[in-house]
């Protein structure tokens, strides 16, 4: 399986991401530049953290119109599997790829620290490793990670159960002091209708070596590489396989 | 010309900073002070359009890239 990692001005977790997907993972990864129109044939497009464009006028709001962003939109549509981590899901919601928007931390303080999410949906390629309800530990480190939608959107994405973590305690339980950036339902992340576009928050790619200490990080990984192996055995899809699906 | 574009949240979204700086006047002893919102200003400047057409493109400009339209609003008026 082939990952490409999108480098923007300003993201600082490109090569932390490309590590652990080529020496952790132990997968084929490339990074893919910004400017460019060319995926170079990569199976999964990660969006590292980071501050592209220095997150000027909104985060992400920048970076959605690089000319490479044009390639990720049309990829995503055709079925293509597109992760986002913390400044990478804040672009894919610029985007439009993903429902909603991120607004300032409740307490105005840039977080860096390990939390922990619970898995609310197992069944997604980014977390089959994993199972629903389990607890994970892994850090994050945002400033504007306040995850809003309007009530309909944020009725629709629990209904079809895209939300697909949330901040929680340490034995999973819910509460407002967990929910440590004041996010709508404490969404951690979400999945797009389609189910192969997913952001989230918290970064498992500073959580994949037990150096760094925690590994649940690689469950997001694991995951991905387990779903791609029998698409790959699969016969040549269908025609139809190009079908558009789209969020909005 | 030139424009001058205020974007806000929506009424219906909570504005953390504004919250805060409500607060800072209560503690300083502002207690008429009922809500505080923040936001942001832009100046444009536009050239080689005509008037119709510069007000056609700052709304467009304000609605695509400038506001966040699932958090925010934006309110513009040309100041020349």
């Amino acid at each position: 399986m082939r990952f490409g990692v999108v480098q923007f001005p300003g993201s600082n977790c490109d090569l932390d991401t490309f590590h652990v997907l080529r020496d952790v993972a132990k997968q084929d990864t490339v990074l893919l530049w910004h400017k460019d129109h060319d995926l170079q044939e990569a199976d999964c497009v990660v969006l590292p953290g980071g501050f592209s464009y220095g997150d000027y006028l909104r985060s992400g709001a920048i970076a959605r119109f690089s000319p490479l962003m044009q390639e990720v939109r049309a990829f995503a549509r055709r079925g293509g599997l597109v992760l986002g981590i913390c400044n990478g899901f804040q672009i894919l919601l610029e985007l439009g790829l993903l429902p909603g928007a991120m607004i300032r931390n409740k307490d105005l303080k840039f977080l860096c620290r390990h939390v922990h999410v619970r898995v609310e949906n197992d069944r997604t390629p980014f977390t089959r490793a994993g199972r629903k309800g389990q607890v994970l530990t892994i850090p994050i480190a945002h400033f504007d990670g306040n995850y809003y939608a309007p009530p309909r959107t944020l009725a629709a994405l629990e209904r079809d159960r895209r939300v697909v973590f949330r901040y929680c305690g340490p034995d999973g339980e819910l509460s407002d002091e967990a929910n440590v950036n004041g996010s709508l339902n404490a969404i951690a992340g979400i999945i797009n209708e389609g189910g192969n576009v997913m952001g989230l928050m918290p970064h498992p790619e500073r959580a994949s070596e037990a150096l760094l200490g925690s590994v649940d990080g690689r469950l997001v990984f694991e995951s991905l590489v387990r779903s791609f192996a029998p698409r790959r055995t699969r016969q040549p899809p269908p025609a139809s396989a190009g079908k558009v699906r789209h969020d909005r | 010309m030139k424009a001058r574009i205020l974007v806000s949240f929506k009424d219906s979204v909570l504005d953390p900073q504004g919250q805060t700086v409500k607060n800072a006047l209560h503690t300083m002893g502002y207690a008429a002070v009922k809500d505080v919102r923040q936001g942001k200003v832009f100046e444009i400047e536009l050239g080689g359009v005509s008037r119709k057409d510069a007000a056609k493109l700052v709304a467009e400009i304000s609605r695509k890239v400038l506001a966040n339209p699932i958090i925010e609003k934006f309110d513009w008026q040309f100041l020349k």
